[in-house]
């Protein structure tokens, strides 16, 4: 039970290189806007056609330009969640979710599975309602119930919560991750929140313009992402070029300072991360002098923006979270960064 | 009164606005899924017949079907007459209102969200059903008004009408036709009859298109 992708698309300038294989669960396709994952998505669904390529599922081709494969969309068995829900404006909940059982004849067992679907979507009392008087969150669980009746062989999510309100997102997506273990099947999920991959996903592939990366662990991304593009994606502010100094340092000129590491530091070193959340002003490690730049304050967070002394001058400035209740009472001369924290970038 | 012109012009805009509403329907469809250039090559040849003058396209359907010509001595075979006939009539009022009823739909059919389309095949959903139950609803709105204004435009249609149908009283006689024929032949208070008939027919269809329109809101609430 799984998918396999290894496509090529040439779009204009812009190329389409992606290849990976689900590993069960959910996959997160992790990219900045416009690098190709929702293109991707579409390839797989059937609804554009790679240039070159073979798309897999569960040992059966979909595509395969080789053998000039290319089963249209509504034969593939591949249910997608959009980012607006896609759900038909003119028809009810209920006949919304009706068109994912259309293979179903037996009027006893559809009118079942209506209600089994709409229980298991918590839509209870929202079926004679139309899309557009429904929540957002509303319209996503009755997409998705649409699409969990059709019995799909995986899923595919496109920026699914990206339309939401803050709290409904975090809301739906706990719900959404129940959905889909109990779907027991593969999903992947396109999006370009760093949380919501944190959240969903076992494993996650970033997507770098229109090239697929490959697949990694999703804690072990974010502990060591490799790459600069990984890197940003999960979340890191602070990213400057560097080159290898010694068996465990890294300078970076940018920052005017030399790092010391944890990890060897290999040959092709390209750059060096500090995640915001890293820097500290109690640690002897990689300890050096900053003049801070300003402050922003957040609920429960301050931001500081600080510039290390000997920075140069056209290099922008880096940023330091810290916790409220963890925050000195005089802003630091100094701040550290322990030495495991230094994430090294080679791509 | 002889009530024949409006019979005759309700059947005349009645029927060409049947014809021209499927194959207005499917020209657009299928011109809404062309590439660019194609498009515009098939815009131009399609919406012609709105811009040249009704007389000059009267004039190229006598060309066409004239009694004398190669498509009009084979229709003449199967027995069918354009040339003088009330079928005549309805001929020249589908071509004349068809690029309304086009470029309306076409306008729909580009305005919609195709991943409604995506999402009911990767649903497993045919084509067939996907354009009845989700294309033309969404697009009802554009195709109401095409079909509206083509229903207008036939019903109003003079100048390739009187060339090609002509003006026979009882036969190919529309109220467009009979007004002009009353008032060229000084029966102004006949002409003016029919103009007030004329008058209460197209208010009672733009006010129809107002209520269809007024009713669809309050459903949508």
């Amino acid at each position: 039970m799984s998918l396999y992708v290894d496509i090529e698309k040439r779009l204009g300038d812009f190329r389409l290189r992606a290849r990976f294989e689900t590993q069960g669960g959910t996959l997160g396709l992790l990219g900045a806007s416009g690098c190709g994952k929702s293109m991707t998505l579409k390839c797989i669904a059937g609804v554009e056609r790679p240039d070159r390529g073979a798309i897999v599922l569960d040992g059966e081709p979909l595509f395969d330009s080789e053998k000039k494969i290319d089963l249209p969309p509504r034969k593939r068995g591949v249910g997608c969640l959009f980012q607006d829900s896609a759900l038909f404006p003119n028809m009810t909940v209920g006949q919304n979710i009706l068109c994912g059982l259309h293979r179903e004849k037996d009027k006893a067992k559809r009118a079942a599975e209506l209600n089994g679907t709409i229980k298991l979507c918590r839509l209870e009392g929202l079926e004679g309602l139309r899309p557009h008087q429904l929540s957002g969150g509303q319209r996503q669980r009755a997409a998705l119930a649409r699409i969990l009746v059709s019995r799909p062989r995986v899923l595919l999510l496109d920026e699914p919560f990206s339309a939401l309100d803050a709290h409904l997102r975090d809301k739906l997506q706990l719900e959404v991750r129940e959905l889909l273990a109990g779907f027991g099947r593969d999903a992947v999920l396109v999006t370009h929140s760093r949380d919501e991959v944190y959240h969903m996903c076992r494993s996650i592939a970033v997507m770098d313009r229109g090239r697929l990366l490959a697949v990694r662990e999703t804690k072990a991304l974010f502990a060591d992402p490799g790459s600069v593009c990984a890197c940003e994606l999960t979340g890191c502010k602070n990213v400057a070029p560097a080159r290898k100094a010694g068996e465990y340092e890294a300078e970076v000129p940018f920052w005017g300072i030399t790092l010391q590491t944890a990890q060897p530091v290999g040959d092709g070193l390209k750059a060096v991360g500090i995640r915001a959340h890293y820097f500290n002003p109690r640690t002897q490690h990689n300890r050096f002098p900053v003049e801070p730049l300003g402050e922003m304050e957040e609920p429960f967070e301050w931001i500081v923006e600080f510039r290390w002394k000997g920075q140069a001058p056209d290099a922008p400035p880096l940023w330091w979270r810290t916790p409220k209740d963890r925050r000195p009472a005089r802003s630091p001369a100094e701040l550290g960064v322990a030495p495991a924290n230094v994430l090294l970038l080679y791509e | 009164m002889d009530w024949y012109p409006l019979l005759n012009s309700l059947r005349t805009a009645g029927l060409s606005c049947a014809i021209v509403f499927f194959l207005g329907i499917s020209c657009a469809y299928y011109a809404a899924r062309l590439p660019r250039a194609a498009k515009g090559a098939l815009d131009v040849v399609l919406t012609l017949p709105m811009v040249l003058p009704p007389t000059v396209c009267g004039y190229c359907l006598l060309l066409l079907f004239g009694a004398r010509r190669p498509l009009g001595l084979l229709l003449d075979q199967a027995g069918i007459r354009f040339v003088m006939t009330w079928q005549g009539g309805v001929l020249a009022a589908s071509v004349v209102a068809f690029p309304l009823m086009y470029r309306t739909a076409r306008g729909a059919f580009e305005s919609f969200d195709e991943t409604l389309a995506q999402a009911g095949q990767t649903l497993g959903l045919s084509n067939t059903f996907i354009f009845w139950r989700v294309r033309l609803p969404a697009c009802r709105r554009g195709i109401a008004a095409g079909a509206v204004l083509a229903f207008a435009r036939a019903l109003g249609e003079y100048g390739a009408t009187s060339m090609l149908a002509g003006y026979i009283p009882g036969r190919t006689a529309t109220i467009s036709t009979t007004v002009y024929q009353l008032w060229r032949s000084g029966d102004e208070a006949g002409a003016f009859r029919w103009v007030l008939v004329d008058a209460a027919i197209s208010a009672a269809v733009l006010l129809a298109a107002e209520l269809l329109e007024g009713r669809r809101k309050a459903v949508r609430g």
